[in-house]
């Protein structure tokens, strides 16, 4: 009896807790949410849910190239700078987790260094280069510097999960008939990818939330990207407040986000842990 | 089925350590082949370069007449089972055990009759659709031997495959894999650091120590015959006795008494060239409580009296442990079989000996008691070879 008042105590002064954290962290999204369901007029009216809903604002950035282009930029820029950060995190990986070579812990150190460093620090140096380069405002200006630092992510978190395969099923494999080919597809292989993916995940996540390299190193639409685009709108007019329409993308760039938090939310966790406590 | 020859197989790591010297096994076809010998002295090595998971410095591997050392661990059709099991995680125990026979494309019938059929024999047949992870470690043991004999090879590895089981199933296990080996009658090389399965399982025993083969023979063989130091104190438990002692006009002076030799054991002393100075050991057995003998029967050997420190009695039979003065006999053998049991020379000037004694024997806990030993059963050392001088082999 006493000991059931007591958990039920705490479990009430837990959620309690719980229920303050999430709302305090969920209100400014959901603010801009219900912002970009208001209509032109209400928008000032300092409601929290909307009186007159509309989906005009997110019609709106769909029928101009100003989100559009930057949602092309967006995906393919994150999506490339992926690609290449994690196939080459995963060499850099198997070799820190399987092999004994000279330099290693000098690798992992510098890595983790690269992921410190502050980045606004080489944002003018990156400016006069990718300048100098032609590189300034163009794709791979951007991809290059997002690998730079998404790739000390990746070999962090891949290293990580290698380091939990149990090397010994390659051997088994072996043994088992399996040439070294098929022992990597078909043992090896599977048990890695779920690390790859939530790497992946993780990368893509930090390329897409970038504004610092975004705003800095671009200047048109040729390879703006969302979060920088935003800070550009201006509405249909110059003289219309473009508050409903910034609020509309800011929740669209947001979802792919909160899709892939909510389904992988499990694998996320395990893959950030793993790289904070074992890396 | 195969026959297997080492001939001084030799292997080098590339760091300098040599884990396994000029080694020579020859193993015939059918026949149980146990490895033993306290851990890092090269067992898995010696495994690992049969199965070709290892290179193999110098030497030469042949199976079945042919030399192996350059195939492919997949072109050797031995199968192995791994002290950790080795189970793929993401398969079910039915893919696991069917994953040799799919990578040799046989058709599905055919797999699927010869899985069931391992399943029977190994009792497994209701977890075929569960994975590894849901299985108890007994059970997962026996989808690793299934795994290996699925595919009917020419010879099985096994390296401490029952070192992660408690004790009792271990027991259990060592049995089953005993009748397993005998049904099939595959060649079998079978790793442990664990003497109780190296005399039980084994047609022959393969007593390794840092890499060099020590002895090789039945397990009673090395049991009464050890050729050396090593050998005596590895085989047996409670081990062998060892007391330093020394050898004069044909009687021996050591801290159980002055002993006289027995015809058939000076003989090979003197054979062997015995130094004055000697091991002597005894096996546990080969005391007893010298009130239970007959005259005509205590003629037989030699007695001392001791008190007794610890008893005990283990329904059938008692271990007696006594402190007897003089010196411990300390040779690099007797100190690497000491570290290997995880023992740490006890402080103190006298040697503790262990005697078995008969279950209706009157020992006390602190009191005296007359001991009997056979002397025709003692066995001599050579302190700094540690050969066995009165070897009969
Ligand atoms: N990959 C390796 N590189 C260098 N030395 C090794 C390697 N593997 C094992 N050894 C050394 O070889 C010796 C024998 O090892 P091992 O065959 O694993 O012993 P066991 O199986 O009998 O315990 C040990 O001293 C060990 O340290
Ligand atoms: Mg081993």
């Amino acid at each position: 009896m006493v000991m059931g008042t007591v958990t039920t105590a705490r479990k009430t002064r837990w959620a309690l807790l719980d229920i303050v954290i999430v709302v305090y962290a969920l209100i400014p999204v959901l603010w801009i949410a219900s912002l970009s369901f208001k209509t032109k007029d209400t928008l000032a009216d300092g409601n929290f849910i909307p009186r007159e809903w509309t989906l005009q604002n997110y019609a709106d950035i769909f029928a101009t190239n100003e989100f559009i282009r930057p949602l092309i930029n967006s995906i393919g820029i994150a999506t490339i700078a992926t690609v290449i950060a994690v196939g080459l995190g995963m060499m850099a990986a198997y070799a820190i987790a399987r092999l004994d070579f000279p330099g290693k812990r000098a690798l992992v150190g510098v890595s983790l260094l690269i992921a410190m460093f502050p980045q606004i620090s080489l944002v003018t140096p990156l400016f006069n280069i990718e300048r100098e380069l032609g590189l300034f405002d163009t794709w791979p200006g951007l991809i290059l510097p997002y690998i730079t630092f998404a790739l000390p992510l990746g070999i962090y978190v891949l290293s990580a999960f290698f380091r939990e395969i149990p090397w010994e099923l390659e051997k088994a494999a072996k043994m088992d008939g399996a040439t070294p080919a098929q022992a990597f597809r078909r043992v090896i292989a599977p048990l890695a990818a779920p690390g790859v993916f939530t790497t992946a995940i993780l990368v893509f996540i930090f390329c897409w939330n970038d504004f610092l390299f975004a705003i800095s190193l671009t200047s048109t639409e040729a390879a703006r990207t969302v979060p920088a685009a935003l800070s550009f709108f201006t509405g249909t007019s110059q003289f219309e407040d473009p508050t409903g329409t910034i609020a509309a993308a800011a929740v669209v760039i947001t979802i792919p986000i909160v899709l892939f938090v909510l389904f992988f939310q499990r694998r996320i966790v395990a893959g950030l842990t793993s790289g904070a406590v074992k890396g | 089925m195969a026959e297997i020859v080492l001939d001084k197989v030799t292997k080098t790591y590339p760091d300098g350590a040599r884990a396994v010297s000029e080694m020579d096994i020859e193993i015939a076809d059918g026949e149980f082949v146990i490895l033993v010998g306290p851990s890092g002295c090269g067992k898995s090595t010696a495994l690992n370069m049969i199965a070709g998971l290892e290179d193999i410095s110098s030497g030469e591997l042949r199976i079945d007449g042919a030399r192996a050392n350059e195939k492919a661990p997949k072109d050797r059709d031995i199968a192995m089972v791994f002290q950790s099991y080795a189970l793929y995680p993401h398969m079910s125990v039915r893919e696991n055990m069917a994953f040799p026979l799919r990578l040799a494309k046989v058709d599905d019938a055919t797999v699927r009759a010869k899985v069931d059929e391992a399943a029977e024999i190994l009792d497994l047949t209701q977890h075929l659709d569960r994975r590894p992870s849901n299985l108890s470690g007994g059970q997962r043991q026996r989808v690793a031997m299934g795994r290996a004999i699925v595919r009917s090879p020419k010879a099985f590895l096994m390296d401490e495959p029952l070192s992660n089981l408690d004790a009792k199933l271990r027991g259990q296990m060592r049995t089953s894999v005993a009748k397993l080996q005998k049904q099939l009658g595959t060649t079998t090389v079978y790793v442990t650091h664990d003497q109780t399965e190296a005399m039980t399982l084994g047609d022959r025993v393969v007593v390794l120590r840092g890499g060099v083969v020590q002895q090789i023979g039945s397990p009673q063989f090395l049991y009464e015959q050890p050729a050396n130091l090593f050998v005596a104190g590895f085989i047996g438990s409670p081990s062998m006795n060892f007391v330093a002692a020394t050898l004069e006009d044909g009687a021996l002076k050591s801290p159980l008494g002055t002993i006289t030799l027995t015809d058939r054991i000076r003989r090979l002393a003197e054979e062997a060239n015995a130094p004055r100075e000697v091991v002597l050991g005894i096996r546990p057995e080969h005391f007893e409580d010298a009130a239970l003998l007959e005259e005509e029967h205590k003629a037989r050997g030699a007695s001392f009296s001791a008190a007794v420190d610890v008893l005990e009695s283990m329904g059938s039979e008692k271990f007696a442990y006594f402190t007897v003065e003089g010196e411990l006999a300390r040779t690099a053998e007797l100190q690497e079989l000491a570290a290997d049991a995880g023992a740490t020379d006890v402080p103190g000037t006298g040697s503790t000996i262990v005697a078995r004694l008969s279950a209706s024997s009157g020992a006390r806990v602190g009191q005296d008691l007359q001991v009997w030993f056979d002397a025709d059963k003692l066995q001599l050392f050579d302190p700094s070879s540690g050969k066995n001088l009165t070897y009969a082999g």
